[in-house]
């Protein structure tokens, strides 16, 4: 079994973020590509359900319920004693399984394989989609031929 | 009163086949499917998510196909299926700060920090029908420049750095939750935003329209615009931290107002707030202004008599599911009230027929 103190929360945090995030079709096709499928038993089989998003007045101030988004999570554990979560945007069993997966094998000695075929690619297609949206914005912002400014020099 | 009629079954039954027919129309025309809808009709999409109360963009193009494109109908479904949902539970407020913004504009500060971005915007178009769209054609790739990665201020952030506009005090407090106890008057400001947020586009629209036209006048600017995505954060009970659950998309209108000032307050600009699911920026910017004006006691302003200051009427007839609930009921049999109705009309007239009658009888 893992030695969960050794993982910073930070860490775990941001790969479950990601996992959750990501679209289902890209992750599946990584998870295939990794091959191997480890033995695990549920402890929570995968279960759709809704999750009330909040903001803010004014954006900043009280908080209010804005509307509902759709959720699947799931928990399961490795033969090795090792918990997964998974917490998954949409209607996805199969997306928070992997997830899940993914999760409790973060926690194992197969980090480092997982985080190079896995993680690391998904984040690099999460942010090159991000990217490439900001860029089209980046190319709709109005210049104006009044202003003076500092970056145009 | 409405009171269960039995039989019609096998003409329910045809009626539903039928429905099932014309809603795919010429099968020699190829169907719909979900992902045509939810990428090519992206804006229905959004607005049955918002007033569906369910950001789910998959959910709300099925909705739509079986709705026919009946967007309240599409709405009706998402909410009966949003109550077939455990709730696992709460966000923490999402940070529009941080929006990935696809879109941001201020029509008050020309040189806003992070800049006027226009993104796909119907703005500027000449509401000229395009019939290239007719044929079906490739789409030349959108032209890109160097993407800008840092968060994007809210430009009231400026103003309230100058103590101009408002304070917006932060706080932590639970907000009623109007899909789980039943909304009481006076409603407080989170109640009546998560009214307005799922109200309906149209009546939203009306309302807000009508305090421009000069009922509850409240001189609305345009502070902020943006659309983007958000991460979606929750606190996760089994594992003792918070987590991104997911991306969504939303239109924020921050409204800046006039205000002569009060007794306790010196003049200032106030705030009207528009938070919508989706790119829906029409609804955002109306919810502002009704939210403004619903501010009208809170602010110290006069009642005006204004309907868009009456927060029971606004927000009691906001809601389209409600609003055709009732209204189409009444299509439904009422032969039992109906009959009733008639025997009564039948005595008033044979009542009134005999009255007269002595009366012609004597002269």
């Amino acid at each position: 079994m893992a030695d969960q103190t050794k993982i910073a929360t930070g860490d775990r945090q941001a790969w479950l973020g990601l996992l959750a995030r990501a679209p289902a079709e890209a992750l599946a096709a990584l998870w295939s590509g990794y091959g191997a499928r480890p033995e695990f038993q549920w402890l929570r089989t995968p279960e759709i359900g809704g999750v009330m998003v909040r903001g803010r007045a004014g954006g900043i101030g009280a908080p209010f319920n804005l509307g509902e988004m759709t959720v699947t999570r799931c928990a399961l554990v490795l033969a090795d004693g090792t918990e997964g979560h998974g917490y998954v945007q949409g209607r996805g069993k199969t997306h928070a399984e992997t997830a899940a997966l993914i999760d409790a094998l973060m926690q194992t000695g197969d980090a480092d394989t997982v985080r190079a075929k896995i993680l690391e690619p998904l984040t690099r297609q999460v942010q090159a989609a991000r990217s490439a949206r900001a860029a089209k914005a980046a190319a709709t912002k109005v210049e104006f031929f009044t202003m003076v400014r500092g970056e145009d020099q | 009163m409405y009171v269960a009629v039995k039989g019609g079954e096998k003409a329910i039954e045809n009626a539903h086949a039928w429905l099932a027919e014309e809603r795919r129309g010429d099968p020699g025309v190829a169907e719909l499917s979900l992902a045509q809808i939810r990428e090519q009709l992206s804006l229905a999409v959004n607005r049955v998510m918002a007033e569906g109360s369910l950001y789910d963009p998959d959910l709300a193009a099925l909705a739509i196909k079986q709705a026919r494109g009946d967007l309240i109908e599409a709405i009706f479904l998402i909410r009966a299926y949003r109550t077939t949902l455990p709730r696992f539970g709460n966000s923490t407020p999402v940070d529009t700060g941080g929006m990935a913004c696809d879109r941001r504009i201020s029509a008050t500060f020309k040189d806003a920090p992070g800049g006027q971005v226009l993104g796909p915007t119907f703005d500027y178009t000449h509401r000229l029908l395009d019939f290239k769209l007719a044929a079906d054609g490739a789409v030349p790739e959108a032209p890109t420049a160097a993407p800008r990665h840092e968060p994007t201020p809210h430009i009231t952030k400026f103003l309230k750095d100058e103590g101009l506009i408002q304070d917006e005090p932060a706080s932590d407090k639970p907000p009623g939750d109007l899909t789980r106890e039943p909304m009481e008057f006076p409603a407080d400001r989170p109640l009546r935003l998560q009214a307005l947020t799922r109200g309906d586009e149209g009546f939203v629209l009306g309302m807000a329209y009508s305090t421009q036209r000069g009922y509850a006048r409240n001189h609305a600017f345009v502070g902020e615009l943006r659309i983007g995505t958000v991460a979606v954060e929750m606190e996760i009970p089994e594992l003792g931290f918070t987590i991104e659950i997911g991306e969504i998309a939303l239109t924020e209108c921050e409204t800046v107002n006039q205000f002569k000032g009060s007794k306790t307050e010196p003049p200032q600009f106030t705030r009207g707030y528009g938070l919508v699911f989706g790119q829906s920026e029409r609804k955002a910017i109306a919810m502002a202004l009704v939210d403004r004006a619903l501010r009208w006691e809170e602010l110290g302003e006069d009642d005006l008599g204004a309907p868009a200051q009456d927060q029971e009427f606004v927000l009691s007839h906001a809601d389209n599911i409600q609003a055709t609930g009732f209204l189409e009921h009444i299509k439904l049999p009422h032969y039992v009230d109906f009959q009733s109705e008639l025997e009564l009309v039948r005595k008033l007239r044979r009542e009134a027929k005999e009255r007269l009658e002595p009366r012609e009888a004597a002269e």
